[in-house]
């Protein structure tokens, strides 16, 4: 156990194992991603009030709950890189952000073409789309001040510290909207909760937020390697990476 | 206990000795104040229906722009790099700044917002809830801004970067602030609202000059 965890600050030995991850993870990816696409656009019946504009519930709800566990892998990872100083829990910090970012403005943008023919309006100052949207900027923040500094040491250990205080504040965000929400709008709008939901059309969405999952890790291990060679351009393994293929 | 309290003195005189500093924030929410009649029209009606939004989000504007420069001026010269290495509580110390910094912009601007409310024609039924709000929420807006400050200081552009970081925040405060006004409008008790402000400022107290400590460190290394 405690080899594993000292072999994880090993640069060479984390992109190999990512690699290996990757060569069998991403083609079950793109299987569940495909079938579950397949399954949920074309073998679900449609909804009898929305018609079959309810199937973005396919893209939509998957992104937005990887969107939320990114930011918690993001401020885990800072947190382990500033305690116990592990260089690669900063590059997986650093890998997450952008992701993160994607899969928030994918959650957004799929909510708004969503949102067009059903509720009549791109966008509505809803709690839950509220919400997303800080999220988003919180995401935005981070990788804005990763780039900020010159000295990307000092960046990975300031943009620790933004995520974590991120963490404590993003319970207390999500409460408040929800709040202010509840206070000052009549309630209109009805999301369709989730136990409402038929099992016919709940069995692809499970299927789908796996396959999201399983494509957020993918792309963070991707994203990692990249990160990876970068920072140790200089070594030998690196090199002899470069010569050998 | 005591080195804290000669650090807040010392901020406070040197923010007395230069009193177009501690006016500048004041001046940036009476302009600001000023420009939302014009844009949103004259009408009294309006005005009233928005001021408590007004008030709070120039209030949380104010507070933001002068946080960027809490540390800027010690870091420069190097005093921040001997308050580091010195052996004093660098948690006490940070309080100081931050202490100093709400004296000299929130408190203010929570004791003045009462002239704007009734500018902006809101009732004078409401402006015990809006400076009570004010004098809560300005103390959180504080402690998150220097958060902020404390992670962008070493950089050269960190003035628009600090608004992306810290304004997300901030929006907790926005909406129990303008909650309490907007409840005593209502003719409800805001007192809640309050108790939640206050709960936040305990939370911040407690775990934001962790924060800002740590990004001290982290600026005056890099």
């Amino acid at each position: 156990m405690w080899s594993f965890f000292h072999k994880l600050g090993s640069p060479p030995w984390l992109y190999s194992i990512a690699g290996t991850v990757l060569r069998y993870l991403l083609p079950l990816t793109v299987l569940a991603l495909a079938s579950g696409t397949v399954w949920g656009l074309l073998f679900t019946s449609p909804d009898f009030r929305q018609g079959n504009s309810y199937r973005i519930i396919y893209i939509h709800v998957p992104s937005a709950v990887v969107a939320l566990a990114g930011y918690y892998v993001m401020a885990i990872a800072g947190a382990v890189s500033l305690i116990w100083r592990m260089k690669m829990a900063d590059v997986a910090m650093k890998a997450t952000a952008p992701i993160g970012a994607a899969f928030t403005f994918i959650a957004l943008f799929t909510g708004a073409v969503w949102g067009k023919p059903t509720w009549g309006a791109w966008w509505v100052w809803d709690a839950r789309i509220t919400s997303m949207l800080v999220l988003l900027f919180l995401y935005l923040g981070v990788v804005a001040l990763y780039e900020a500094y010159d000295n990307k040491e000092a960046a990975g250990k300031a943009c620790a510290v933004l995520s974590l205080v991120g963490m404590v504040n993003i319970p207390i965000i999500y409460k408040s909207v929800d709040w202010w929400y509840s206070l000052h709008q009549p309630a209109s709008i009805k999301f369709t909760g989730e136990s409402t939901i038929d099992s016919s059309m709940m069995y692809p969405l499970l299927l789908m937020i796996v396959a999201f999952y399983a494509l957020f890790t993918c792309c963070l291990l991707l994203n990692m390697r990249t990160e990876i060679l970068r920072r140790e351009a200089r070594t030998q393994w690196v090199k002899k990476l470069a010569e050998g293929s | 206990m005591r080195f804290c309290l000669r650090l807040l003195l010392r901020q406070l005189a040197l923010a007395v000795r230069r009193p177009i500093e501690i006016g500048q924030p004041l001046m940036f929410f009476a302009m600001v104040i000023a420009l939302f009649p014009l844009g949103l029209g004259p009408d009294p009606g309006s005005l009233a229906g928005f001021a408590p939004g007004v008030l709070w989000v120039t209030a949380l504007l104010a507070n933001l722009l002068s946080a960027d420069t809490v540390f800027r001026s010690d870091f420069d010269d190097g005093s921040l790099e001997q308050l580091l290495l010195s052996p004093q509580p660098l948690f006490l110390s940070v309080l100081a700044y931050i202490g100093a910094h709400w004296l000299t912009t929130g408190l203010l601007l929570a004791l003045v917002s009462p002239v704007f409310a009734l500018m902006l024609n809101l009732s004078p039924a409401v402006i015990g809830s809006l400076v009570m709000g004010l004098l809560l929420g300005t103390a959180v807006l504080s402690l998150l801004g220097c958060v902020g400050a404390s992670l962008t200081v070493g950089l050269k552009r960190g003035g628009m970067l600090i608004s992306l970081l810290i304004l997300p925040l901030y929006i907790p405060v926005l909406i129990f602030g303008t909650a309490a006004v907007q409840a005593s409008l209502d003719g409800i008790s805001a007192v809640p609202y309050l108790a939640m402000l206050a709960a936040m400022l305990c939370l911040a107290i407690a775990l934001a000059p962790l924060a800002v400590a740590a990004g001290l460190r982290i600026s005056v290394d890099a």
